[in-house]
């Protein structure tokens, strides 16, 4: 378990990365937080001929509050991010999957850029992007910058839309709405597992208190994140007295996820059915609870 | 400093050194040590066609590239087969490289030796190997269906068959009794893999002295004097030129008993061969598919009893699935069949099993040893009993406990190490009223009734086991005193983190009446020690534990007879404390015991103050006797040695509360009680300790781990990302309770801790589960997944036949 013969280079700036990273294309990876690539490294499940270790670039280690979200560089470690109270106020579902991701010795190395550029399906934080409806913003020597919108991002299993020669550097996740609340779970086998499924839920309400917008994300049940609408099943009616388990019915029925050695498929559509009752409802309570305390 | 230390239970004396990061495990030796790295079948069953090791040369670095046709003399045979059995009829052991069939993956087909371990690896990586792929046998059913064989000469891929029979004290054979008896059940039971799983790999590091022809090996084992005679011999030295040394090793589990693993022939072999030191270190995914698994066994039980519980005849078959070799005989079998019966007395009882090879990683013995299986069914069986009958489950068990009065009591079956299974002593009645108060067995009906009312599910399970331990034949003590006052305790055997440095300590002190700051204690290095059996079977605190303080005791004597003619008194009005022996009763009277170490020892020549006391003329005494009188040796110092007649059986109950959660059908275990009798307890804290991490192994068995191989023999779960050993937030907390009943056969009345815990985890488990979930658990592990589909399965059973109820026995 020791990795193969690789070149190491360690910008300390982003146009030096970039420079890096446009001479060996494809055969560069990049190595921020490092919890999932050097154990693949290790494996040897992965042969890179190049590692541009980008950690020396201190102006990608921020996190950026604003009205309109969140934004995150390549750099920020989760730990980080977990403790951002400023983030936690504009966007409160960031910081709700990033408790479930491992441990805190593995989010203090760990980045979130870095989770939503390996793109795992079981992972939480690519989820969380893909219900918000965020994006990545990527840059390269040649191209400049441009944000791909999650839905684009993810084109599948461990395949993010990243071009040779691209960074991710940052990602954006937008402000939760007025009247609006998040809720994330998900059932792993032991704490801090990848989650067998898991649902991130957002739920904004009306100004008469009823559900004007209700979306989930679910992990671990196809090969990128998969996001539902489910306002027009709740039907606009005030949480007390919304289906929730018809929501969750729906939800059950629109997954199709395969099974692997922890759990198979039925088990988890039935967990998509219990995890997304169960935050809807709790999305919906914060919503309410929110509009109660302002 | 008291030196009443036995039964203290003081911090263990090691910690401080293990925990601060101090520790000398096997890879931070040897830094300048070439490396080993090995190039392993990636088949479950092939035909080794050839060996191209070409674009390995390439690579800078490399030192040499080794093939089972480069092994010579006994280094390339077949590795011994450590415990044979007249009935195992058909054992097979492998050759440390693959000769011409690899029979699992991760068979060792050819070792790689370069500067270091990165460029062994990508030398091994460079080597192409042709294989001519066979049709792998994967699962018990399989191997017993036979349609294909993992050894070409080994029909029905049976290894081995046994049938030990007891008849009642009617005189009837079990099925016959079994026949007559008022109520019947059969039913089918299983238990999946798993793996000992060390955090400490294995590992070995060989150093060859050409001058002085002499090797010295350090390898992360469970017996470092057995691993000396095995080198010795398979590498044709004098064993006076071969010493081993078990460094700190971080936990062994069973896996490390076995000996000589192929690494631990080849890297010394290389060492001599090359001229130069080389270590190889185990990797997880080495451990995982080419060290050993055990634990997978599928059990067909059918028994017979009354109306009060009580079993009139047990009749039990099983299949032990032992992988591809059986290097270390049959034993884990052997333990279930003889340990199955536990604490109870049944009419009459068969057990019958066969051994059957498979294509997939060997199965040695792993903490519990057998015994966890044994226990599942055996407990399960009083479970199932209790439902049929309506009876409270600890009623059925109460029915057929052996009774305090019994002892000894003889099971009438003959035990792993080929000597009569006898129980020595314990109240197993008291041990089951002292469970049943530690958890509230008779008010958790009212606690159920309410959760169930707030939609909670909550479960009780109780299980009881006896335990055999300190099996022989021998383990030896040695005991010395300097002349500084510090005393030298020895023993052959290995620790791997169970606290031998201080109960070892905590004895000596006990008995020599020293301080225990002044004990060193130093375990399986043969260069202190060289007969000795090894660390297994829960058995260093009664064998070891037994012969230092017989050593101690010898020592002892001999130090107040030299003390008496100092102070001109009787040895017999002498003792000692706080190493100072002393007249009893007279204070002024005294000698320590380090002016005892130097009048042992007569000299000729003085090298500081206390030795010119003891040259020629300074001692007193008379002249016309010889110095050292006839009978004596020179020296405070002494071996001695524990040979048990047999071995001495711990036992224990342990119950367990549950919830399982009725939407996601995950399990949270949340109480956990232990009560446990191994005897005089030499020291509570890690009697205590070595219950909590047995408890935690037993609860990642029922819950989490489980060896996954697919129909081509590929381990699916080799890395700790997907095999789910437990975290510490899995684990809950463990309410413990002791029980003492001294063992009458050793000294010390001690009995065996160390795998207790371990035993009864999974019918624990089981059985709260089934009580939360009235579904019948005939299966461990037990994952949120299986019982989603046994509920499913049970739903859809209800559906069609309202009248069952989905957790009754099926009556024969």
């Amino acid at each position: 378990m020791k990795p193969p013969p690789f070149a190491y280079r360690a910008p300390r700036t982003l146009d030096e990365a970039l420079a890096a990273l446009a001479e060996y294309g494809a055969d560069a990876k990049v190595l921020a937080g490092g919890q999932s690539l050097i154990p693949l490294l290790n494996m040897r499940l992965a042969a890179p001929a190049v590692i541009v270790d980008i950690n020396r670039i201190g102006a990608l280690d921020t996190v950026f509050v604003d009205a309109t979200g969140v934004r995150i560089g390549a750099l920020a470690r989760q730990r980080r991010v977990e403790r951002a109270t400023d983030a936690a106020r504009v966007q409160p579902l960031i910081g709700q999957a990033l408790r479930h991701i491992a441990h805190p010795v593995i989010r203090v190395r760990g980045t979130v850029v870095g989770s939503l550029a390996h793109a795992d399906p079981a992972a939480e934080l690519p989820v969380v992007l893909a219900v918000l409806g965020g994006s990545v913003e990527v840059a390269s020597a040649a191209g400049g910058r441009r944000a791909i919108p999650a839905a684009e991002f993810f084109a599948g299993a461990l395949e993010p839309a990243l071009r040779p020669g691209e960074l991710a550097v940052g990602a954006f996740f937008p402000a939760l709405g007025p009247r609006a609340g998040t809720a994330f779970a998900e059932t792993a086998r032991r704490h801090g597992d990848y989650g067998l499924a898991g649902v991130a839920a957002v739920v904004a309400l009306d100004d008469d208190l009823r559900v004007a917008a209700a979306r989930i994300g679910c992990l671990g049940v196809a090969a990128t994140p998969f996001v539902l609408d489910l306002t027009d099943v709740l039907g606009h009616r005030p949480p007390d007295s919304c289906d929730w388990s018809a929501a969750a019915e729906h939800a059950k029925r629109a997954v199709r996820p395969e099974a692997d050695i922890h759990a198979g498929g039925d088990y988890r559509r039935h967990l998509i059915g219990v995890l997304t009752e169960r935050t809807l409802r709790a999305a919906a309570a914060a919503a309410r609870d929110g509009v109660i305390d302002d | 400093m008291t030196t009443k230390l036995f039964g203290e239970p003081i911090p263990r004396r090691e910690d401080p050194r293990l925990v601060t990061g101090r520790g000398r495990f096997l890879d931070d030796l040897g830094g300048r040590a070439l490396a080993a790295a090995f190039v392993r079948s990636p088949h479950a069953h092939a035909r080794v066609v050839d060996i191209d090791v070409a674009g390995a040369l390439d690579v800078e670095g490399l030192v040499a590239v080794y093939t089972w046709d480069d092994l010579g003399g006994r280094v390339g045979e077949p590795l011994p087969l450590l415990i044979p059995h007249p009935a195992l009829t058909h054992g097979r052991t492998g050759y440390p490289l693959a000769r011409d069939v690899v029979r699992h993956v991760g068979e060792p087909v050819a070792m790689v030796v370069a500067t270091d371990r990165y460029l062994a690896e990508d030398a091994a990586d460079r080597i192409l190997v042709g294989y001519e792929p066979l049709p792998p046998v994967v699962g018990i059913e399989a191997a017993a269906a036979a349609d294909h064989l993992v050894h070409e000469d080994v029909p029905g891929n049976a290894g081995a068959r046994l049938v030990q029979e007891v008849p009642g004290p009617d005189g009837l054979s079990a099925p016959a009794a079994i026949e007559r008896a008022p109520h019947r059940l059969e039913f089918r039971l299983a238990i999946e893999r798993s793996a000992s799983m060390p955090l400490e790999g294995r590992g070995v590091y060989a150093r060859w002295d050409a001058d002085d022809e002499s090797l010295r090996v350090y390898s992360s084992t469970q017996t470092s004097t057995s691993v000396r005679m095995a080198i010795a011999a398979k590498l044709d030295l004098p064993p006076a030129k071969v010493e081993v040394i078990a460094p700190d090793v971080g936990g062994g589990f069973g896996v490390k008993i076995v000996h000589p693993w192929p690494e631990e022939i080849l890297v010394p072999w290389a060492a001599r061969l090359l001229g130069r030191e080389v270590k190889w270190t185990e990797d997880r995914r080495e451990h995982f598919t080419s060290s050993a698994h055990e634990r997978g066994q599928v059990h067909f039980v059918r028994v017979g009893f009354d109306d009060e519980g009580r079993i009139l005849g047990l009749d039990v078959r099983f299949l032990h699935d032992h992988g591809a070799y059986t290097p270390y005989g049959i034993i884990v079998p052997i333990i279930t069949s003889t340990q199955l019966l536990g604490p109870y007395k049944v009419g009459a009882y068969r057990v019958e099993f066969t051994s059957l090879y498979t294509n997939t990683v060997q199965v040695t013995p792993y903490r519990g040893a057998g015994r966890p299986q044994g226990v599942f069914c055996m407990e399960r069986t009083m479970d199932r009993v209790a439902v049929h009958l309506g009876r409270d489950r600890t009623l059925v068990r109460a029915a057929n406990l052996i009774q305090p009065g019994d002892f000894p009591y003889d099971q009438g079956l003959t035990f792993q190490d080929g000597r009569p299974l006898i129980y020595d002593s314990g109240d197993y009645p008291e041990l089951l009223r002292m469970v049943k108060e530690l958890i509230g067995w008779d008010d958790f009906g009212k606690a159920q009734t309410e959760a169930a009312v707030r939609g909670r599910r909550l479960g009780l399970g109780l299980a009881c086991y006896v335990e055999g331990t300190g099996v022989g034949p021998y383990e030896g003590g040695h005991v010395e005193v300097d002349s500084s006052g510090r005393v030298h305790v020895s023993t052959g055997l290995t620790s791997q983190g169970q606290g031998h440095q201080t109960v070892f300590a905590q004895i000596a002190a006990a008995e020599l009446g020293v301080p225990i700051e002044d004990i060193r204690v130093t375990t399986g290095d043969t260069r202190r020690f060289r007969y000795a059996v090894g660390t297994f079977a829960s058995r260093a605190a009664v064998l070891s534990g037994n012969a230092i303080a017989l050593a101690c005791r010898a020592l002892r004597d001999k130090a107040l007879r030299i003390a008496a003619d100092a102070l001109e008194a009787d040895p017999r009005d002498l003792e000692i404390e706080d190493g100072i022996v002393r007249i009893r009763g007279n204070p002024a009277a005294s000698i320590p015991l380090r002016t005892v170490a130097v009048l042992s020892n007569p000299l000729r020549y003085a090298f500081d103050e206390e030795a010119a006391r003891a040259t020629q003329f300074a001692v007193g005494g008379s002249t016309d006797q010889p110095p050292v009188a006839e009978g004596e040796q020179p020296g405070l110092e002494g071996t001695q040695y524990y040979s048990p007649v047999r071995s001495t059986f711990a036992a224990g109950a342990h119950a367990a509360i549950v919830e399982t959660d009725p939407d996601t059908a995950e399990v949270r275990v949340l109480r956990y009680a232990v009560v446990h009798d191994c005897g005089r307890l030499i020291n509570p804290r890690i009697v205590e300790g070595q219950i909590h991490g047995g408890v935690a192994q037993g609860i990642g068995g029922a819950l989490y781990e489980r060896l996954i191989y697919d129909e081509h023999g590929q381990l699916l779960n080799a890395s700790f990302m997907d095999f789910l050993m437990p975290y510490a937030t899995e684990i809950p907390a463990i309410e413990t309770a002791h029980l003492e009943t001294p063992s009458p056969l050793n000294p010390l009345g001690v009995k065996g801790a160390g795998e207790a815990g371990v035993i009864p985890v999974s019918a624990v488990i089981a059985a709260a589960i089934e009580d939360a979930e009235g579904i019948r658990i005939e299966e461990m592990p037990i994952s949120p997944d299986d019982l989603f589909r046994l509920r499913e399965r049970a739903r859809r059973a209800a559906g069609e036949s309202s009248g069952a109820e989905a957790g009754e026995a099926r009556p024969v």
